[in-house]
C-alpha cells in the first residue's frame, strides 16, 4: 500500500532531523586516523627521550629532569596542535562535502560538552606536575579525555562513545602500571584513535 | 476499532513542516538559520510554513538581537510537543496495522 510507504518516509525524514539537527555527524574518520598518527609519532620521540634520560644522565650529578619535563610537555604540545589541525582539516572536508556548516549550533554544543571535562582534567593535571607529581598524569590523561569523549557523543556520532569507554578503561588499567605510563598513553591517543578512524571510516565514508 | 487515520495531523502533511517540528521537538530553541541550513528551503518558504505552525500555537517565537542583527528563535510549545507525539503514535499505528 502506497500510504504505509509515505508513513515510513515520514517516520526517516523525523528521525534524520532531529539527528541533524542535535548532532554534529560530519566528524571523518580519517580525523581519527591522523590524530591517532602524531600520537604515536610524538610518543615514539618521548620515549627516546625518556629512555636516554634514565639510560645515559640518570646517575651523573648532570642530571636535568626539568629540561626531560620541558622536552616532553614540548612534545606534547607539538601532538596537541599537530592532532587538532589534522583532525579538524578532515572534518571541515567531510562536512563542506556534505553541505553542512562546521560552526553550527550542534558544533556548538560538541565542542562546549568535550572541553568541560578536558578543561577540569587539565587544571588538575597542571596541578599534579607543579607539585611533582607525574606518575599519574598518563593515566589522568586518558581518563579525563575518555570522560570528555563519552559526554560528547550524545552531540556527535553515537560510536565516539565506545572509543570513551575504551579511553577510560585504557587509563584505569594505568593508574596500576605507572613506570610505563608512556606506553598506556601511545596505546589510547595512539593506537585506540586509529582502530576508531577506521572503523568509522568504513562504517559511514567507505562507500563515498 | 477506531480508524487511525483521524488521529494524523493535517498541519504535519507537509515534509518541511514535519522536518521543523522534529528539530524543534529536540532542541530548546532553533534560529531561522540554522532551520533554513537543515530543511534546505528557500526563506519565503520557510517563513510560511513557521507561520502556520504559529498559528496553529505549535511553536512559539522570540525575536532577539545579536548584536544589531536580529536573531529569531523558535521553540516548541506544549500544545505542539503534545500534537507532534499524537501524530507520532498514529503513524506508528498504521504501520502497524498493515504489517
Amino acid at each position: 500500500m502506497n500510504t504505509t510507504e509515505q508513513n515510513l518516509e515520514a517516520l526517516r525524514d523525523i528521525r534524520s532531523m532531529m539527528e541533524r539537527s542535535s548532532r554534529f555527524i560530519s566528524l571523518s574518520g580519517w580525523s581519527g586516523i591522523s590524530a591517532g598518527t602524531c600520537a604515536l609519532i610524538g610518543a615514539w620521540f618521548a620515549i627516546k627521550r625518556i629512555n636516554s634520560y634514565y639510560g645515559n644522565e640518570y646517575d651523573y650529578s648532570t642530571a636535568c629532569p626539568s629540561c626531560l619535563k620541558n622536552d616532553l610537555i614540548t612534545i606534547a604540545t607539538f601532538v596537541f596542535i599537530g592532532a587538532f589541525i589534522t583532525a579538524t582539516l578532515f572534518t571541515f572536508l567531510k562536512s563542506r562535502k556534505e553541505g553542512v556548516a562546521i560552526w553550527g549550533s550542534a558544533a556548538r554544543r560538541l565542542l562546549w560538552n568535550t572541553l568541560l571535562p578536558m578543561l577540569t582534567g587539565g587544571f588538575l593535571l597542571w596541578r599534579m606536575m607543579e607539585l611533582k607529581e607525574y606518575q599519574l598524569i598518563a593515566p589522568g590523561c586518558l581518563i579525563f579525555y575518555g570522560l570528555a569523549l563519552v559526554n560528547g557523543s550524545k552531540y556527535s556520532i553515537g560510536e565516539v562513545r565506545y572509543l570513551g569507554y575504551a579511553e577510560i578503561l585504557t587509563g584505569i588499567v594505568a593508574l596500576w602500571t605507572v613506570r610505563s605510563g608512556i606506553y598506556y598513553w601511545a596505546f589510547g591517543f595512539g593506537i585506540l584513535h586509529i582502530v576508531y578512524g577506521v572503523a568509522m571510516w568504513w562504517k559511514y565514508e567507505r562507500s563515498s | 476499532m477506531k480508524n487511525p487515520i483521524e488521529h494524523l495531523n493535517k498541519v504535519f502533511d507537509s515534509r518541511i513542516r514535519l522536518g521543523i517540528m522534529s528539530a524543534l521537538m529536540v532542541n530548546a530553541e532553533v534560529n531561522f538559520n540554522d532551520l533554513k541550513e537543515l530543511i534546505q528551503v528557500t526563506d519565503g518558504n520557510l517563513a510560511s510554513h513557521l507561520k502556520t505552525l504559529e498559528e496553529n500555537g505549535y511553536m512559539k517565537v522570540q525575536k532577539g538581537f545579536i548584536g544589531r542583527k536580529t536573531n529569531t528563535t523558535y521553540s516548541i510549545t506544549k500544545a505542539g510537543e503534545k500534537a507532534f507525539k499524537t501524530h507520532l503514535d498514529a503513524l506508528e499505528k498504521m504501520i502497524r496495522s498493515i504489517e
